[in-house]
């Protein structure tokens, strides 16, 4: 089955400057988003996986910028919109559930203003009478009693606050998804739920799904493809059933044997990873995992890998995996 | 009358807490409490017994309000008890004067989950986790250096001389949580209670730290009462785990036999919760309905029957109480059974 492109990321770098020289939070990252995929994007603290999040929707915060690359959705290069398009393009294409709903939600609007305010911004000319109906449907489907649409955001739980975040993001029937670390506050049992949610609104909606987050669980639990980041690099792409078997970078596979496993038929012991990431003011040259990589080669401090695709819809970016003298 | 276990003569508890019982009383106005006539309490903690055997790993896991932080907090005496008793080493916390605790306290430390709110920023880290000898043993001050050399190479900040003129923000999130290690084994501690040690840490850094702190244990002779909403990260440290719902204790056993044999629908659930790192083995068993219950106002009977699946009558009228299904294996549920 030929896969639909939703979002192509093409050659895309996010710099920082700082005091000490400019940072390069996310570093020539290449790959696309399928219509209708969930795709995990994982990685640890620091790799970058927020920043392209950011990235996606062009809400980086100055002084940061997008220093390179473009991104093109559903054929169009989002680089090139004004602030007018931008803003339409945010919410009504692409929306965003971010950690803590408690800041993202208004406290002192209701969760019927919230949706109101989000449809009647996108569509003026929807009377208030229409938006309300279809505010309702939507927090019903998302299991939410009706009797809650009148409720401010603190008298919620949070697994409910989450939910809220989520209808805003489907309200106006967007494209794509960007979850950031959407259940990581949230209780098991209540992320499980949200999970679920989650996946039967992709099944019904057609929706597309970035997961950002640092649970690969979860992202196993989930997701159909795995994207893994390390140190701003885009460093392995590919099928989630294929990647957890057999994975081809160090980093991946190091990042998956160090995963702990409830069940006790399984790795009785963690995997650990010598050294911590690096400092991104001062990457390692070439391959900026080479220092904890046990597989290290003399090319691999010297220069870059590329992301090379080792077989259809997998690449990885390292040397392991492609002809030196390329 | 201690419900939970039949003190055997091979058993050496080093902290026995015995129906223990901590009601937080919720704030508010004097007009509201004229009107009302009452005031209303938080039950966070309510009639739980645990032991904690010398030389184990105690895990206690819940969910946010279960009151697994306040069980840690009682139990090392940071907070009066409501009713109940806590015994240390065979001495009755509630029974001894501030400043026997306070000599005390060396023998049992804490690990906090987030190191960067636990050391000060403007205190080198040598300093820091000296400050603790400076209070224990102020005779021996001139040894006080080499000991924190030596403690820092135990737990990996060497060398040793570098980290100890470091600050907080100087170093990483992994290599602080290190420093918050250091500093809790200085005073040469029986009991370590560690809330949340790992939980901010990232997967490869955690995976470390753990392999760490059971090192640490086994060279320490340590005791560890660890705290921790993350099951499959107390799979890799604990002996022993209790499972909390609501200030109570749903199901206590060994790791495995919780992990492998749950008898409480609580804990079953919560386990099938925990996602598994194998897209091949994905869930498909349903959640429990609804969320944890306003602690101040707790369901009548078992605290799970709204959510349970297997609730009947008895379950709303009457509390069941914890009972010992197997040898070690105890559960308060109407319905569990064996097999």
């Amino acid at each position: 089955m030929e896969k639909e492109i939703l979002a192509e990321i093409k050659d895309l770098s996010v710099t920082y400057p700082t005091r000490i020289g400019s940072v390069s939070a996310v570093d020539h990252v290449n790959f696309n988003i399928y219509k209708g995929e969930i795709l995990g994007l994982v990685g640890e603290s620091g790799c970058g996986k927020s920043t392209l999040g950011k990235a996606l929707l062009r809400m980086i915060d100055p002084p940061g910028e997008i220093s390179n690359g473009k991104i093109v959705f559903r054929g169009e290069n989002i680089m090139e919109y004004d602030y007018n398009h931008l803003r339409d393009f945010r919410g009504r294409h692409v929306s965003m559930i971010f950690q803590d709903p408690m800041t993202s939600l208004n406290p002192v609007q209701r969760v019927d203003e919230h949706l109101i305010e989000t449809i009647q911004v996108h569509e003026p000319q929807t009377k208030e009478d229409s938006a309300l109906q279809r505010s309702k449907v939507m927090i019903e489907r998302l299991g939410i009693g009706i009797e809650r649409l009148y409720s401010y955001p603190h008298q919620l739980s949070g697994g409910m606050r989450q939910r809220v975040m989520t209808g805003i993001g489907l309200i106006l029937n967007a494209d794509l998804i960007i979850a950031d670390e959407a259940t990581t506050s949230l209780d098991v049992i209540v992320e499980a739920k949200l999970a679920d949610q989650l996946r039967e609104i992709r099944d019904e909606f057609g929706v597309s799904l970035l997961l950002i987050t640092h649970n690969i669980a979860l992202v196993a639990e989930m997701a159909d493809r795995i994207a893994v980041m390390y140190a701003g690099h885009l460093v392995e792409i590919g099928d989630i059933y294929k990647i957890f078997e057999e994975p081809k970078h160090p980093y991946t596979q190091g990042l998956l044997a160090s995963v702990p496993n409830i069940r006790f038929d399984t790795n009785e012991h963690l995997y650990k990873m010598p050294g911590e990431p690096p400092n991104l003011t001062h990457p390692p040259l070439g391959c900026r995992f080479h220092p904890r990589c046990p597989h290290a080669m003399p090319i691999c401090s010297q220069r870059e890998p590329l992301l090379v695709e080792i077989e259809e819809g997998w690449s990885v970016h390292c040397w392991l995996y492609q002809e030196q003298s390329s | 009358m201690n419900a939970m276990e039949t003190r055997k003569e091979s058993d050496d508890f080093i902290l026995e807490l015995h129906n223990v019982k901590k009601y937080f009383p919720v704030q508010k106005t004097l007009l509201d409490q004229i009107f009302a006539g009452r005031i209303d309490y938080v039950r966070a903690v309510d009639d739980v017994s645990i032991n904690v055997k010398r030389g184990e790993a105690f895990g206690l896991a819940g969910e946010s309000g279960s009151g697994k932080t306040t069980i840690g907090r009682l139990s090392i005496g940071l907070e009066p008890l409501t009713e109940g008793k806590v015994i240390f080493n065979g001495m009755d916390l509630s029974a001894l004067k501030k400043e026997e605790l306070r000599k005390l306290r060396q023998k049992m430390q804490v690990i906090f989950q987030d190191p960067m709110a636990s050391l000060n920023p403007r205190m080198t880290l040598g300093t820091s986790v000296m400050q603790g000898l400076l209070i224990h043993y102020p005779e021996i001050a001139d040894q006080h250096r080499d000991m924190v050399v030596s403690i820092f190479e135990k737990v990996g900040l060497t060398p040793a001389n570098y980290y100890f003129n470091k600050y907080p923000h100087q170093i990483s999130g992994g290599q602080r949580q290190r420093v918050v290690i250091a500093r809790a084994l200085i005073t040469r501690p029986d009991l370590v209670l560690a809330d949340e040690p790992v939980a901010m840490a990232d997967v490869s850094v955690r995976a470390l730290l753990l392999d760490l702190m059971v090192q640490l244990k086994k060279e320490f002779n340590l005791t560890y009462l660890f705290i921790t909403h993350d099951l499959a990260t107390a799979k890799y440290i604990c002996d022993r785990i209790g499972i909390l719902y609501l200030g109570k204790l749903a199901e206590v056993a060994t790791v495995q036999e919780v992990y492998q044999k749950p008898l409480h629908p609580y804990t079953k659930a919560l386990l099938a919760a925990v996602p598994v790192p194998n897209p091949r083995k994905r869930r498909t068993e349903p959640m429990p309905e609804g969320e944890i219950p306003n602690p101040i106002d707790p369901p009548s009977g078992c605290r799970f029957h709204p959510r349970c699946l297997i609730a009947s009558a008895e379950c709303s009228l009457t509390e069941p109480k914890l009972k010992e299904l197997e040898p070690g294996h105890f559960v308060a549920c109407h319905h569990a059974k064996l097999g």
